[in-house]
């Protein structure tokens, strides 16, 4: 029992470096997808602005777990179609794939706002300087946004690591698969499920921790009051 | 592309499972509706031994992920041979009240947070000109505060509200079928995800921003007229 014990100890080990790397996989690209429908939004022109408007309203008016779901099981059966033969598709991908669809659609409402809340002549004395519209939007802009779009940033960040729980369904072995291969193999599902609860919390409170710092980094050379 | 004879055919089926999704919905927050104010008014208090643990539960109940509260509760709480012979095993055996505790005790947690938060923001001048009015202070809670700080956080509400129907989508981890476990079930004999998932997500854009207007009428119903 006690060898068992300390083995999951490791197992736990894992599997929370698997949901940390989840979770900054998803962030990473998420993020991404999150600026360029910003952008899509803002200087896209109708068409554009119309789909990232229509991809923002579905991703978050539909359950996490089915867009893993619709994910994981679609991409399943196409890559079986496109290979002649049954095929499984990667769960860490298809979960990466998923959040990250997931958190774009938060990203770009973030983000927009961000950017809307520059200043207008902050683009204009970049371009009085001689900046051209790239670098306006690169040096200026894009620094000034990034400080109002942290707080909320941040928060949706900590809500996507919370998310990467739902992994487990699709067999991901990250906390909470571990979690309970742990409670199937021992009579104390509590115990078990207790300890992913704590790494959680762990996990959360430190990224609450960072995010402070990073607000209070963004806003030096900031009058304060 | 989608195929929409398979898509009709699965529609009343998902509609089913419908029911229970709605159904959960409104249980978890009726739970969190109720249990946060107490929450809320201990998180405010001045005496440590209410608003400590207050804070505690806010911490524990946001900190975790909903599906790690829903597994505790539902496989955890059998572990102890204490709960197994206890009067309530009957009702924690069973994953519907299992789930809709869990996850109410996860919304309470963020309704209070957010109560907590809309009564910290009142204007001092709110509670002292209650009291020079003459009310006690459960008076000014009831009548002054209260409306002032319910009215505020509908808005926010409205959100939790959307969270929560999305978050019911968890129970088809603990062998519910509502929406989502249904979608699952016929996905398994009908082996067209796409369809199947595309028509549970329809449902579900309709119901979200179904409460997006039923929130937003709410809000227009009550501004005060001038404010």
């Amino acid at each position: 029992m006690e060898a068992l014990r300390q083995g999951f100890a490791l197992q736990f080990l894992w599997g929370a470096a698997l949901t940390v790397a989840l979770a900054a996989a998803s962030i990473l690209v998420g993020t991404a997808i999150g600026l360029v429908m910003a952008l899509a939004k803002l200087r896209g022109g109708r068409a554009l602005a119309l789909v990232a408007e229509a991809y923002t309203t579905v991703v978050r008016g539909v359950p996490d777990l089915l867009v893993i779901f619709l994910i994981y099981f679609g991409g399943t059966v196409s890559l079986s179609r496109l290979l002649g033969q049954s095929a499984n598709l990667d769960p860490f991908s298809a979960g990466v794939a998923a959040l990250a669809f997931v958190f774009g659609a938060y990203a770009t409402e973030i983000l927009r706002g961000a950017i809307l809340g520059v200043p207008r002549g902050q683009v204009e004395a970049a371009r009085a300087l001689g900046l051209r519209p790239a670098q306006a939007f690169r040096f200026v802009i894009l620094p000034q946004a990034w400080r109002l779009a942290l707080p909320p940033f941040g928060n949706q960040s900590i809500i996507l690591t919370k998310q990467t729980s739902l992994v487990s369904v699709i067999g991901l072995e990250e906390i909470m698969r571990k979690a309970q291969i742990g409670a199937g193999f021992t009579n104390e599902p509590f115990t078990y499920f207790a300890v992913a609860a704590l790494l959680y919390l762990m996990i959360t409170m430190a990224m609450t921790i960072g995010l402070r710092a990073a607000e209070a980094r963004a806003a030096r050379g900031l009058a304060r009051g | 592309m989608l195929d929409l004879a398979v898509m009709r055919e699965a529609l009343p089926r998902l509609l089913e499972g419908l029911h229970l999704t709605v159904l959960l919905t409104l249980a978890v927050l009726a739970v969190g509706l109720v249990l946060a104010l107490p929450l809320a008014l201990a998180h405010r208090s001045p005496r440590r031994w209410l608003c400590l643990p207050a804070e505690g539960y806010i911490l524990l109940f946001r900190g975790t992920p909903a599906l790690v509260q829903v597994f505790l509760l539902y496989y955890g709480a059998g572990q102890f041979a204490a709960v197994r012979e206890s009067a309530l095993w009957p009702i924690l055996r069973e994953p519907f009240w299992c789930f809709v505790i869990a996850l109410g005790l996860n919304s309470t947690a963020y309704v209070g947070q957010l109560l907590s938060g809309a009564l910290r923001n009142l204007p001092q001048g709110v509670q002292e000109a209650a009291q020079a009015l003459g009310l006690s202070r459960w008076q000014a809670l009831r009548t002054v505060r209260l409306p002032l700080v319910l009215r505020q956080v509908v808005p926010a509400l409205g959100n939790e509200a959307i969270l929560t129907l999305k978050a019911t989508s968890l129970a088809c981890t603990i062998t519910l079928l509502e929406l989502t476990g249904m979608a699952r079930n016929v996905i398994a004999s009908t082996f067209a995800p796409y369809e199947v998932f595309v028509v549970a997500g329809a449902i579900y854009l309709a119901l979200t921003l179904a409460l997006t207007r039923g929130f937003a009428a709410l809000e227009a119903r009550l501004r005060i007229p001038g404010a």
